[in-house]
């Protein structure tokens, strides 16, 4: 849905921000831009939305190129949101979600409707916020409703620029968990600008982890920790990269290719884990319950094997020898 | 346009003839306004701080000074003639002064305030932490980090006062707005541009003057 | 305890210094010449607001535009220059302006007008800049990343959020235009000033006091009334106190 061909941006003569990254971005698809602070990131994801211009190459939105595009429309057909939230002081929680719409000239009816149900998606009750300025919110709230604001016009795609980054990490999780139940409902093609790994971890099906304006690699979360493409993306992914990485495997996956262990010893002895638990969670029971193994029950809590820790070893180290990284040339 | 070249021209002339009374007037406006600014300091940054101890005083005393500063000038001080008058000082240098100190109350009082108000309670707390009693903290750290905002406020009231001084002269203050009073009774049209110029220059001067001086006693630390 | 106590007594002390003014001069009977009087009190007290409302809204229709002006990104290069000489202007006193004006243009309504006018323009000029350039530039960014039109930019984000500065600056440049107007009587532009040089040139304190009263009030009553409009036009979110 959004491709980059071969982009680059040059500031005034020679400061080179973007240089030659190609990626796509598929529909329903969350892709995280990573990297450390300069590394053209916010400038690659500001590319698609005009609110930077493209020196070289090209940005395709939905096949045709942003250039063909006018400006204001394709940006009401882009949700954007930012880190300092960008709530207009000025206006009531009301006006600012349903900003885009009245641009786009909606009845009152049907805003006050699409508020209503943006309110609901996020768990805010609509008649207690209306009404209400942003300075009167918490930031997870202001957040919460900067994200709903992008979504009110229910454009297909979304730009967000470390939409989270300003809030403590308690709450950055809690709100990171509602953004990706509302978005497994919404389907939206969303990029994402992120410093955070395990943010990226999180949140995106895809990482495109940048360098000095390069694109270093472009993968899934999980061949980015396992198969690192370079020293700088093994650096960045940090040491303890292969521990990231069990959380992003659930038993599930690992039945797939293994037999659970027998379970020889009586339920309520070791701990039991559901099979939808990540690995990190179940090497964390088996330590903590100073035991060799956990139980996995299903869906309907039947015990239907064990899982120990050679068994996770086993599957993490078949993972890592199977898949060959991925390295943008 | 020669009309207005040659009223260039006598301006020109009119302030080297009479460059040495313009000088005796300018030293009577500095005299009043400078006079009128220490004692307002005096009282206003004494007060400034004061204030910070009780909120309640404070809105009051600001509340107050800001009424005042919404009086005009001329209006206060044809108030204050007859007032004066009661004590035989009616016209004068009294009200003229009078009236210079109660109109520079509000930006010397609220920049001291404010400043002192908004210091870093983590510096204030590190002056407790390292054993200052309450007078070191406020000479040592308080006031020495306040000092571009209270010279901003002092400089505002100079400015302002030297304004105000020129209007004072129409009630027998004396000062530079001699030149405007007298031109304008004459309808001598060199001496009321001639009074207009030494009066901006003198206020653009004063105003340069204190920026040179906030830059001095500001420690370096501060910007 | 001991702090409130001091402060009612400063209160109290304020409420009887002015009730003692108001029986002084009720006593004197300084208000006859006013009472005496009513008919042209009347059309000086128009002839100043006339003086006021003129040079105000010329001095608005001015300075803001130019201000939002100079903000925008094709200007932004001025701005630097307009500042400057902003700053510089407010360093002469309005006796200054008014005087120089009589200098150039002769006595009359139209010097006053224009006079008063020049000087109410640097408030109102400055805090309009200020209040622009206050807004948070994210604000700005997210507007454009939303698809607001420059325009709706303008209208929108920046005047909404700037309006409580930009009227504190009309209120600024309005209450010292009334106090700059009772000045124009000197140079032929009449206005209540006309009892106040007249009463200190007869040493009258009734004619006076009957000017300097009023004008006093009016300051005053102006003063708060735009107050009130700064609280009911300013929407609640962009009020200094909530940032």
């Amino acid at each position: 849905m959004i491709q980059y061909k071969s982009v680059t941006k040059i500031y005034g003569e020679d400061v080179t921000a973007v240089d030659q990254v190609s990626l796509d971005v598929n529909e329903g698809e969350i892709v995280v831009l990573l990297g450390p602070s300069g590394c053209g990131k916010t400038t690659l994801l500001r590319m698609v939305n005009g609110l930077e211009s493209v020196t070289d190459g090209d940005i395709l939105f939905n096949g045709e190129s942003i250039k063909s595009l006018n400006e204001i429309e394709l940006r009401r057909k882009i949700g954007y949101v930012i880190q300092s939230n960008g709530l207009f002081p000025n206006m009531n929680i009301e006006q600012n979600v349903t900003v885009v719409p009245t641009l786009l000239g909606w009845s009152k009816e049907d805003k006050k409707k699409r508020f209503e149900e943006l309110m609901e998606l996020v768990g805010l009750d609509a008649e207690d916020y209306r009404k209400r300025y942003p300075h009167e919110l918490s930031g997870g709230q202001q957040q919460r409703i900067g994200v709903i604001r992008a979504l009110a016009a229910d454009p297909p795609a979304m730009l967000m620029d470390e939409p989270f980054g300003a809030l403590d990490p308690i709450i950055r999780e809690r709100v990171q968990d509602e953004f990706l139940a509302i978005q497994r409902e919404l389907n939206k093609t969303i990029l994402f600008v992120s410093h955070d790994i395990d943010e990226a971890i999180k949140m995106g099906d895809k990482i495109a982890l940048m360098k000095d304006g390069q694109l270093m690699q472009f993968d899934t979360p999980s061949q980015i920790l396992q198969n690192p493409a370079n020293d700088f993306v093994a650096q960045f992914v940090g040491k303890d990269r292969m521990v990231k990485s069990l959380t992003i495997h659930r038993i599930e996956q690992l039945m797939e290719r293994y037999e659970l262990l027998d379970s020889s010893i009586e339920k309520g002895q070791i701990a039991t884990v559901s099979k939808s638990s990540n690995l990190r969670d179940v090497l964390s029971y088996i330590l903590e319950s100073k035991q060799q193994a956990v139980h996995v029950v299903n869906e309907n809590d039947e015990v239907i094997g064990q899982v120990d820790f050679a068994l996770v070893n086993q599957y993490m180290i078949d993972l890592a020898e199977k898949d060959e990284p991925v390295v943008n040339p | 346009m020669g009309n207005s070249e040659s009223t260039f021209w006598r301006v020109i002339d009119y302030f080297q003839n009479n460059i040495d009374w313009i000088l005796e007037l300018t030293v009577e406006h500095v005299v009043l306004v400078g006079s009128a600014i220490i004692v307002a300091i005096l009282i206003g940054v004494p007060l400034g701080i004061y204030l910070t101890t009780n909120e309640q005083l404070a809105s009051t005393v600001l509340n107050i000074a800001g009424v005042i500063m919404t009086i005009p000038s001329i209006a206060l001080f044809g108030i204050m003639v007859p007032i004066f008058a009661v004590i035989n000082q009616g016209i004068g240098f009294v009200p003229a002064f009078v009236a210079l100190i109660l109109y520079s109350q509000l930006p010397i009082i609220r920049n001291t305030y404010t400043a002192i108000h908004n210091v870093n309670p983590q510096i204030r707390d590190a002056a407790y932490g390292v054993g200052m009693n309450t007078w070191q903290r406020l000479f040592k750290v308080e006031i020495p980090n306040t000092i571009p905002v209270i010279m901003a406020g002092i400089r505002t009231a100079v400015v302002l006062n030297i304004g105000i001084g020129v209007i004072a002269a129409f009630i027998g203050a004396g000062g530079l707005g001699i030149l405007i009073s007298q031109g304008i009774t004459r309808g001598y049209h060199e001496m009321i541009i001639s009074g207009a110029i030494a009066i901006s220059i003198l206020g653009i001067t004063a105003d340069l003057f204190l920026r040179f001086l906030q830059r001095l006693l500001t420690p370096k630390g501060i910007s | 305890m001991g702090k409130n106590v001091i402060t009612w007594t400063v209160r109290v002390i304020v409420y009887l210094g002015l009730l003692a003014f108001f029986i002084w001069v009720f006593s004197n009977e300084y208000l006859n010449h006013l009472v005496e009087n009513f008919e042209e009190f009347l059309v000086l007290l128009r002839q100043h607001i006339q003086l006021v409302a003129l040079s105000s809204f010329l001095a608005i229709a001015v300075a803001v535009p130019s201000a939002i002006i100079v903000t925008r990104p094709k200007f932004q290069r001025f701005e630097g220059v307009v500042s400057t000489v902003v700053n510089f202007g407010y360093t002469i006193p309005n006796m200054a302006i008014l005087a120089l004006m009589m200098g150039i243009m002769g006595i009359g309504f139209q010097t006053a007008v224009v006079a008063l006018f020049i000087y109410s323009i640097l408030p109102i000029f400055r805090n309009t800049l200020a209040g622009i350039q206050s807004v948070n530039s994210n604000l700005i960014d997210s507007a454009k990343g939303m698809g607001f039109k420059p325009y709706q930019i303008l209208f929108k984000v920046e005047l909404p959020n700037a309006a409580y500065s930009i009227i504190a600056g009309i209120r600024t440049a309005v209450v010292i235009n009334i106090g700059a107007t009772a000045l124009a009587y000197l140079i032929g532009g009449g206005g209540l000033g006309n009892w106040i040089f007249v009463g200190i040139n007869v040493f009258d304190n009734s004619i006076l006091i009957s000017g300097a009263l009023p004008i006093t009030l009016l300051a005053i009553t102006v003063d708060l009334f735009l107050r009130l409009l700064e609280r009911k036009v300013v929407p609640r979110g962009a009020r200094p106190s909530t940032r």
